[in-house]
């Protein structure tokens, strides 16, 4: 009888990422998208040739198309952010049960190049859109509203300060400073956050994430076959995904997410506990996000994410290293994060990020977070050493 | 306020725009469960009945979280200045979006306590906003709208 599990049946064999300090990329579209699979592929010893699984949030068929690809998995999920988290959840799952073998998922969006130049870049759903009779009429600014309301009431529930929050922008700044492709890469302090201007109150311009271009791939393929490619896996060890709402007006409650589902259902797939966590690259499109991440995740208790960071426990040097590459605080973010997570909790666990190598980094999550905090896909990933 | 984006109407919310041009709240209401639905829809979220009503709400509510907007000029609001977006929890529980006006921004908590008042739209419909509700001096909360 088949094993009813993930653990360990696939492996991150291959990423790719691409951001520039300027914030801009010199292509876009999908010769990004191709540059970023074939520089994926070629870090896995792979090629194109060696692909029948495509990934991709808004049409895996025209992709697969443009590549030249006929693949016997095909997916199209966009759940926002967290697209590449549900990517890498469901081409695990194709993997073990034999319906493909090596999947690829990319992501490449330019929006701050595209805005200069003059490029059409707007998306609109089609259809009746009930965001459009109750909630675009009041002016809540976007992306920014809907995570301001929930740190609104996370302070009135808990008393979290806006220092804390900072406290989290300030961490991260200093990750970014390890990172030379990062967009911002001077130290901050908690006065910078609180002096920049007010957005959405109660956040800040530095809450808030950046807008820059930003491009990244993942290849996936079996366990076994991982063994024989060029880096060291990062295997999968728990895989899980979880949404209660799409609309901020129909969040259950605004200070739980639907982290609290994935994030233990993943962990338990993966045989672990947060305690065993060696680096969180938890989402961080605004503080208060990456706030909610450590709470519904079990790193503390509910409530009690303001104090935990207080004394930069997630910073370089800190028990738990989270968003090492900068985040999308610091490093980059074009719009849906994700794949980023991935990318750096695999080169984690290769031991490939120089000056911010969390040492013998063995288990690393990548916590996506889609829409408005809607859409929660987190992605345990480990070494060999823990399989 | 200048530049507001004025709301579609489809075919299962048409009732209840009708009521905003009397300046009626209504609140659609699952005829088996009772619960209070918002956004409006077709079937019942809580227990997939199909036969659902307008009710008559009593138009006051509760802050349940909002946000002060600072960023000038907005596409809602124009030049004008700071303005708050809140969450309303409706007395009859169902939970909507809206602007919280006629009070400083500085005022609003989580918390406070809101009625319905209305901003007139171009085609006669009304749009529900929420402004504190005042508390008479024996405590009691004054629920009939002020003059304006």
């Amino acid at each position: 009888m088949m094993k009813r599990t993930l653990r360990g049946a696939a492996a991150i064999v291959g990423v790719a990422d691409d951001a520039s300090p300027t914030g801009e990329l010199g292509l876009h579209g999908r010769a990004l998208e191709a540059a970023m699979i074939d520089r994926a592929l070629a870090d896995a010893g792979l090629s194109r040739s060696d692909v029948d699984g495509v990934c991709h949030a808004t049409s895996s068929v025209a992709l697969a198309e443009y590549l030249g690809i006929h693949p016997r998995f095909t997916e199209s999920t966009n759940t926002g952010g967290s697209s590449y988290e549900v990517h890498a959840e469901h081409a695990a799952a194709a993997i073990a049960t034999g319906l493909c073998d090596v999947v690829v998922s990319v992501y490449a969006s330019t929006p701050r190049s595209d805005r200069k130049r003059g490029r059409a870049n707007a998306w609109r759903p089609p259809g009746p859109n009930p965001a459009a009779e109750w909630e675009w009429p009041y002016g809540l600014r976007m992306p920014m509203g809907p995570y301001a309301m929930a740190a609104t009431r996370h302070m009135a529930l808990y008393g979290t300060t806006s220092e804390q929050l900072a406290q989290i922008a300030v961490s991260t700044r200093e990750w970014a400073t390890l990172n030379p492709r990062a967009r911002y890469q001077e130290p901050i302090a908690i006065a910078d956050v609180l002096a920049s201007p007010m957005q959405s109150s109660p956040l800040h311009l530095l809450d808030c994430c950046l807008v820059t271009d930003g491009a990244g791939a993942f290849v996936m393929t079996s366990a076994e076959r991982a063994k024989d490619l060029a880096k060291p896996p990062a295997y999968v060890l728990g895989a899980a995904t979880a949404h209660d709402h799409m609309m901020i007006s129909e969040m259950p409650e605004l200070t739980t997410t639907p982290g609290a589902v994935s994030g233990p259902a993943a962990f338990s797939m993966a045989g672990i506990t947060p305690h065993e966590v060696d680096v969180l690259m938890g989402y961080d499109s605004f503080t208060i996000t990456a706030l909610l991440h450590l709470e519904d995740l079990g790193f503390c208790d509910k409530g009690e994410g303001g104090p935990f960071v207080e004394d930069n426990k997630i910073g370089p040097g800190g028990s738990l290293p989270m968003n090492t590459n900068g985040g999308g605080l610091s490093y980059t973010h074009p719009g849906a994060y994700g794949m980023f997570l991935l990318v750096e909790a695999a080169r984690q666990l290769r031991g490939e990020c120089g000056q911010r190598q969390v040492p013998d980094a063995q288990i690393a999550v990548a916590h996506g977070s889609g829409m408005v905090l809607s859409v929660m896909s987190t992605i345990v990933l480990g070494t060999e050493a823990v399989l | 306020m200048p530049g507001r984006l004025e709301p579609p109407v489809s075919e299962t919310t048409e009732p209840f725009w009708d009521a905003t041009r009397q300046r009626n709240l209504l609140v659609q209401t699952c005829t088996r469960c009772r619960r209070a639905i918002a956004y409006p829809r077709e079937v019942c979220p809580f227990c997939a009945f199909t036969e659902l009503e307008w009710r008559e709400a009593a138009g006051t509510g509760t802050v349940y979280s909002f946000t002060v907007e600072h960023k000038t000029p907005s596409p809602v609001a124009g030049a004008e200045g700071p303005y708050a977006v809140g969450l309303i929890d409706l007395d009859e529980g169902a939970r909507v979006m809206t602007n919280i006006v006629n009070c400083p921004v500085s005022s609003i908590s989580v918390g406070l306590r809101v009625r319905v008042t209305w901003e007139a739209l171009t085609d006669g419909r009304h749009l529900p906003l929420f402004e504190p509700l005042a508390t008479r001096a024996d405590g009691a909360e004054e629920t009939q709208e002020m003059e304006a």
